[in-house]
């Protein structure tokens, strides 16, 4: 190939380049389309919330569209979601958010899997003053920095499993109650501690063992040894899906008597299919169930939800899918709202947003976390060798009574 | 600092109990380490992904119904030969080449082998159910699972084994002439590459064994080998090359110092605390090293 034609090839690529920078840098609404953008976990270690999220963003999607999409200034838009896979790596998350704004032009933003993502992410987009609704991430300290884009559909971290102790004393005739707690070394357990420390002190409980469990431990048996031994009221385990599995794991295998038992990541983790028996009786946080009574005019309510998941991916929707369609339905509303595309008339929007999900009421507090909606317990209830998620608290939507206290392994068959 | 270790004495027994029969699963693993560290002089950062691969194993056969602890036969089959592979493939290539070659290719077999299986299996962590119940001793205040006294059972059936063989048959002693000297035993006839292959074959199927009894007492999840690849090292770091008792003996002495440490310092510090004792080791031996070469001076 001559110099010529080098140069000649050179200039093309460099005008095409051009053409599509320019052209994408207005993609922010085009062609009756309403581009939002988000980094997710496609592989690596949060692959399977991170595709979770993804589907619960897509039915949403699917379904504004199908219904008559965004009505914006009188004519109607639809939306499209450009995503990026963040391989469950927070720095490279952060890369692709500044990515999808400044190469991609979007203008509106959906959260990542994870409070650790939203972390990375929420800098980004703070700085480039781009409205983020984001559904998996509940760190508290997401919510203290004074971000002005930032929304949760869900409810913070600290609030997972404060309702637990308070059912915990009731229990006792509403006295103190003695805690054991071991809760993994990450942003989001230590948050859910920070929300049971706050309980202990309200109801003036006495917390008697307090470990931290390191994140590649996948063995807790000296924690369960020191229940074992000093008899506590309610055990208190949060560590993700791991910490739930080693721990009901353990528990039945060391034969540990306590008479509550709460932890998180119950359904992510399958707790109810993966140790069957074992893990009855086992008080979970969620966010989301699907018998709770919440409405809305795209997917009706939880139940019908449910089906409509299970019809379009073949499985039931974990929470992590449910708040994740929420959030395309509060981002819908905002842009009704505003009936503008304006960031800022948005993220106004936005922030005034008042309104009932399926999912749940939505109504965002000045850190941008949402306030109006109660975390749920749900126990775990076996009938022969079948067991099942049943919601036991608030009492307005518990389709159960909470089991109090479990039996001890001696009585369980 | 939390005495209720001291207040309550029957702790110190689960802690012991506890300590040793993870000390002895991890030394199985520290073993295969040592092994092709001593023979191939390569460090295998994949080792703890090999671990988690037979895991895999054996979980794939509790979900089509067969029990998992058959795992630890079949397992160690299938791992051999992803073993072997493995060398024929990359290994033999960084054999002979200096330490930081083979660190840096194993550790990209990690990788690869990390989302390979988050690929095949998911990134949900799982267990196998091997439903083998618990020991009970001193009137229920020590509990031991089953499961656990397995691992430690077979580990050290695994362990006399692979001692007898290395010591009886033709293949071992290449094994050991290589570990030697691997020109001389070249010379003399030893087909050095196939020593290299079984060996590092042996070490993947000592691997696959650990894997499918992690399976069935803890957790399994793609991204969790690291630990166990740490661990082995520092096992192997206590212990020396090519000494299966001093392995084995190491192995349950970091468990049993794991299980202390969190006792009484907490279980943020149980980790922590091996590292602590590693650099004491390792300071250590460097003093007693330099005094002993003062003295040759």
């Amino acid at each position: 190939m001559n110099k010529l034609a080098k140069l000649f090839i050179t200039f093309i690529s460099a005008i095409a380049l051009a053409a599509v920078s320019i052209s994408s840098s207005f993609a922010k609404v085009e062609n009756g389309y309403i581009v939002l953008g988000s980094a997710i976990s496609l592989t690596g270690k949060y692959s399977s919330n991170g595709v979770h999220t993804q589907n619960g963003y897509n039915l949403a999607v699917d379904r504004i569209n199908s219904m008559g999409g965004v009505k914006v200034g009188g004519k109607s838009y639809k939306f499209e979601i450009i995503y990026y896979d963040d391989e469950s790596n927070p720095k490279r998350a952060a890369q692709l958010a500044e990515r999808l704004i400044k190469q991609d032009g979007v203008h509106y933003m959906l959260g990542p899997y994870s409070s650790g993502l939203t972390k990375a992410i929420a800098p980004v987009t703070e700085k480039y003053k781009i409205p983020m609704v984001e559904a998996n991430g509940a760190s508290r300290s997401l919510f203290t920095k004074g971000y002005k884009y930032l929304f949760a559909v869900l409810s913070p971290a600290n609030q997972y499993l404060e309702v637990a102790i308070d059912l915990a004393v009731e229990k006792n005739g509403g006295k103190p109650v003695k805690i054991a707690q071991a809760f993994e070394q990450d942003a989001f357990s230590q948050d859910v501690r920070l929300g049971i420390l706050d309980a202990a002190k309200r109801t003036g409980s006495k917390i008697i063992i307090d470990d931290k469990l390191p994140k590649e431990l996948n063995d807790m048996a000296a924690t369960l040894a020191k229940v074992k031994a000093t008899k506590p009221d309610v055990l208190v385990v949060s560590g993700h899906t791991k910490g739930a599995l080693t721990a009901i794991r353990q528990i039945s295998e060391m034969k540990v008597d306590v008479p509550m038992l709460a932890m998180t990541h119950c359904d992510a983790a399958k707790l109810s299919k993966q140790h069957g028996k074992k893990a009855e009786y086992a008080l979970c946080a969620s966010q989301w169930h699907k018998n709770l009574s919440y409405k809305d005019s795209f997917f009706g309510g939880g139940k019908k939800y449910d089906k409509d998941f299970k019809k379009e991916f073949g499985y039931a929707p974990p929470y992590q899918s449910a708040e994740s369609s929420a959030a395309l339905l509060v981002f819908k509303d905002a842009f009704e709202r505003a009936n503008s595309f304006d960031r800022d008339k948005v993220r106004d929007a936005l922030k005034a947003t008042d309104m009932q999900t399926f999912y749940g009421n939505i109504k965002f507090g000045p850190g941008g976390q949402n306030i109006a909606k109660p975390m749920i317990l749900f126990q775990v209830r076996c009938k022969g060798d079948t067991c099942e998620n049943k919601v036991v608290a608030p009492t307005k939507w518990a389709s159960d009574k909470f089991f109090h206290p479990i039996p001890p392994w001696s009585k369980r068959g | 600092m939390d005495f209720l270790i001291f207040q309550a004495p029957i702790l110190m027994v689960q802690a012991s109990l506890d300590g040793i029969l993870l000390g002895i699963l991890f030394a199985l693993i520290a073993y295969g380490m040592a092994l092709q560290w001593g023979v191939m002089n390569i460090i295998n950062i994949a080792q703890g992904d090999l671990v988690i691969l037979g895991g895999y194993i054996a979980y794939t056969m509790y979900l089509a119904g067969i029990h998992p602890g058959w795992g630890v036969i079949v397992s160690p089959i299938i791992m051999f030969f992803v073993g072997w592979g493995l060398y024929k493939l990359v290994i033999n290539k960084v054999v002979d080449r200096d330490l930081f070659i083979s660190i840096l290719a194993t550790f990209g077999i990690a990788i690869v082998f990390q989302q390979l299986m988050n690929f095949i299996f998911g990134a949900d962590v799982v267990v196998a159910q091997s439903e083998y119940g618990t020991t009970m001793l001193f009137d229920n205040s020590v509990t031991l699972p089953n499961s656990k006294i397995f691992s430690a059972f077979i580990s050290l059936l695994y362990a006399v084994i692979l001692v007898i063989y290395m010591k009886k048959s033709k293949l071992g002693r290449a094994i050991r002439a290589t570990a030697q000297n691997a020109r001389a035993a070249k010379i003399l006839g030893v087909d050095t590459e196939k020593v290299y292959a079984a060996t590092f074959g042996i070490n993947a199927a000592l691997c696959g064994v650990a894997g499918a009894l992690i399976a069935i007492t803890f957790t399994l999840h793609p991204y969790v080998g690291l630990p166990y690849t740490v661990r082995s090292f520092m096992i192997v770091i206590v212990a020396g090359l090519g000494n299966l008792p001093a392995v084995a003996i190491s192995g349950m002495g970091l468990g049993m110092f794991e299980e202390f440490a969190d006792y009484i310092l907490g279980t943020e510090f149980r980790i922590g605390s091996v590292f602590m004792l590693l650099v004491f080791i390792l300071v250590y031996r460097r003093f007693k090293l330099s005094r002993k070469r003062e003295y040759l001076k």
